[in-house]
């Protein structure tokens, strides 16, 4: 019994470094094609237009509900206590969604619309023998496929992101003037005061981070896929599964060497 | 010319090739027989260095390419055009820019002067008006032939072909089995076919081997293979239920 819990941890192990491994030899050629040649230009433009098109829409939700309950939530607590919550609203609210939320809910919804797909698109490709098709042509795949993916997003997320925290600052402004009584003036005259540009600017460094591990752990799941389409499925889910989990990890070791 | 040399290759506990030694002479035509699932396309991809043996060496061109990088093998992947059995087409790219794929990426030609290559060469497999479809709007046989013209595309020195005329009518066959043998004829291009079709096999081969639990049991020319006292092989060609082969397992 005890034997089998060592063994069956010990394998655990085993796989996760293993994995690990890979993943890592993948991120440093990702790197280094990155830098050496940035070729397949077409490609990374196509990639970009293709993240735009699918995550507008999700984004502009997640950042207008986010702002909205944002301002909300924090506009009724401060209410309790104090009138004139409208005052304060815009600082709170650009502070909280340029810092952390803006940054962190598009890294986890981008895992979701385009992590999942990347593991999608290359895995489809393994397991129909594309990738092959493509070295027998003398290409390498991680160069072909994964690269024009990974710049297409770590340029594509802080673009988003800026994006979203405006489209959240004015989701806040919109809850402040309708809720709170607010104006527009005291609104921004409170954001002016609290928040800094390297709020602003330090949330859309940690994205570039977001972005490469989505596109390096959706690549990395399509380019590790077997098993014909159930292979295709498993691999979108635990890419979405992986990104996630190492988006919240780095985000908070982030945050604590940039602030 | 291609020397494999104690060729080994298991997958989990299931050994698939087996001290397989085989030979393919510069500018001819190897046809590799045998029964589904024993090895063939395993065999075919280790020549191209797709997968890599356990032990044993693959020689083209004078190299090992079981021990190359990926540098290295992308410069000898030059030398190749491949034809997978099932077919492999990009379904992200139309019909054009998948044959045109390596035209675009490793010459300098003019887009005109790929589409006119792209349009011959789907000529020769006997193809057109189909350069701006999707490889998801055509038949198997079509994307069969679109893969192979793809794989001629760059007039390599060395042709694998997986099962070129599987799945297409007969007269189709004929046409890619004439195809075959003139791009050897003309072009002088070493090939290796593997295919179930002994009417293929007999018309295009300058040799045929026999692949049977992991290894080469007979080779020979068409006539000598026809003409064989092994019952193995006997059996296969003439296509019996009944011989030393085990149907099951
Ligand atoms: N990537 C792989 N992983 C595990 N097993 C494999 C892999 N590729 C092939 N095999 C196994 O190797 C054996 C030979 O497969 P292969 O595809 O070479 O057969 P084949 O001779 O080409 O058959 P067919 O004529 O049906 O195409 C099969 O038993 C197959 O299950
Ligand atoms: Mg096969």
């Amino acid at each position: 019994m005890l034997k089998n819990v060592f063994e069956y941890t010990g394998k655990k192990v085993t796989v996760f470094f293993f994995e690990a491994g890979k993943i890592t030899s993948l991120f440093g050629q990702v790197i280094y094609w990155t830098f050496k040649k940035p070729s397949e230009v077409k490609s990374i433009f196509e990639q970009m237009v293709i993240i735009g098109n699918k995550s507008l829409g999700v984004v502009t939700i997640t950042s207008l509900s986010t702002g909205m309950i944002l301002a909300l939530q924090t506009g009724t607590a401060i209410e309790r206590k104090i009138s004139g919550a409208a005052n304060m609203l815009g600082g709170i609210v650009s502070l909280a969604l340029t810092r952390e939320l803006a940054p962190v809910l598009i890294g986890l919804v981008m895992a979701g619309k385009i992590g999942s797909a990347i593991a999608a698109e290359i895995g489809t490709m393994n397991v129909t023998e594309q990738v092959d098709a493509l070295k027998t042509m003398a290409t390498n795949p991680v160069k072909y496929l994964a690269v024009p993916r990974f710049i297409a997003a770590i340029f594509m997320l802080p673009l988003l992101t800026i994006y979203a925290d405006l489209l959240g600052t004015l989701g806040g402004l919109f809850i402040s003037l309708n809720i709170f009584d607010g104006t527009t003036g005291s609104y921004f005259e409170s954001l002016n005061m609290y928040m800094r540009l390297d709020d602003v600017f330090k949330g859309l460094f940690k994205t570039i981070f977001f972005g490469a591990i989505i596109a390096v752990i959706g690549s990395h799941k399509g380019f590790e896929t077997e098993g014909g389409a159930e292979g295709v499925g498993k691999s979108t889910t635990s890419s979405v599964v992986i990104s996630s989990m190492l988006i919240l990890v780095t985000d908070y070791i982030l945050t604590a060497f940039l602030w | 010319m291609i020397k494999l040399n104690n060729v080994i290759k298991c997958f989990g506990t299931q050994q698939v090739v087996n001290s397989l030694n085989l030979e393919i002479p510069d500018k001819k035509t190897v046809v590799i027989i045998g029964r589904s699932g024993c090895g063939k396309s395993v065999l075919l991809k280790h020549m191209i260095g797709l997968l890599k043996p356990d032990s044993g060496s693959i020689v083209v061109k004078g190299k090992d390419i079981a021990k190359l990088d990926t540098a290295g093998l992308d410069d000898i992947r030059k030398h190749f055009g491949m034809l997978f059995q099932s077919a492999a087409l990009f379904d992200s790219l139309t019909v054009a820019e998948n044959v045109g794929f390596a035209l675009t990426r490793f010459t300098k030609k003019s887009p005109a002067e790929i589409r006119q290559l792209v349009k011959e060469k789907l000529a020769l497999v006997g193809l057109e008006n189909v350069e701006e479809k999707k490889p998801s709007e055509l038949s198997g046989g079509m994307k069969k032939r679109v893969g192979l013209a793809r794989a001629i595309a760059m007039d390599p020195e060395i042709m694998l072909y997986d099962e070129p005329t599987t799945g297409l009518d007969p007269i189709m066959s004929d046409i890619i089995n004439e195809l075959i043998v003139n791009l050897q004829k003309q072009l002088k291009m070493t090939s290796v076919v593997v295919t179930h079709d002994m009417k293929s096999a007999y018309k295009i081969g300058d040799k045929i081997a026999m692949m049977y639990e992991g290894r080469i049991i007979e080779e020979g020319t068409p006539p000598e293979i026809q003409n064989t006292n092994n019952p193995t092989v006997q059996q296969f060609i003439n296509g019996s239920s009944k011989g030393p082969i085990q149907v099951l397992g």
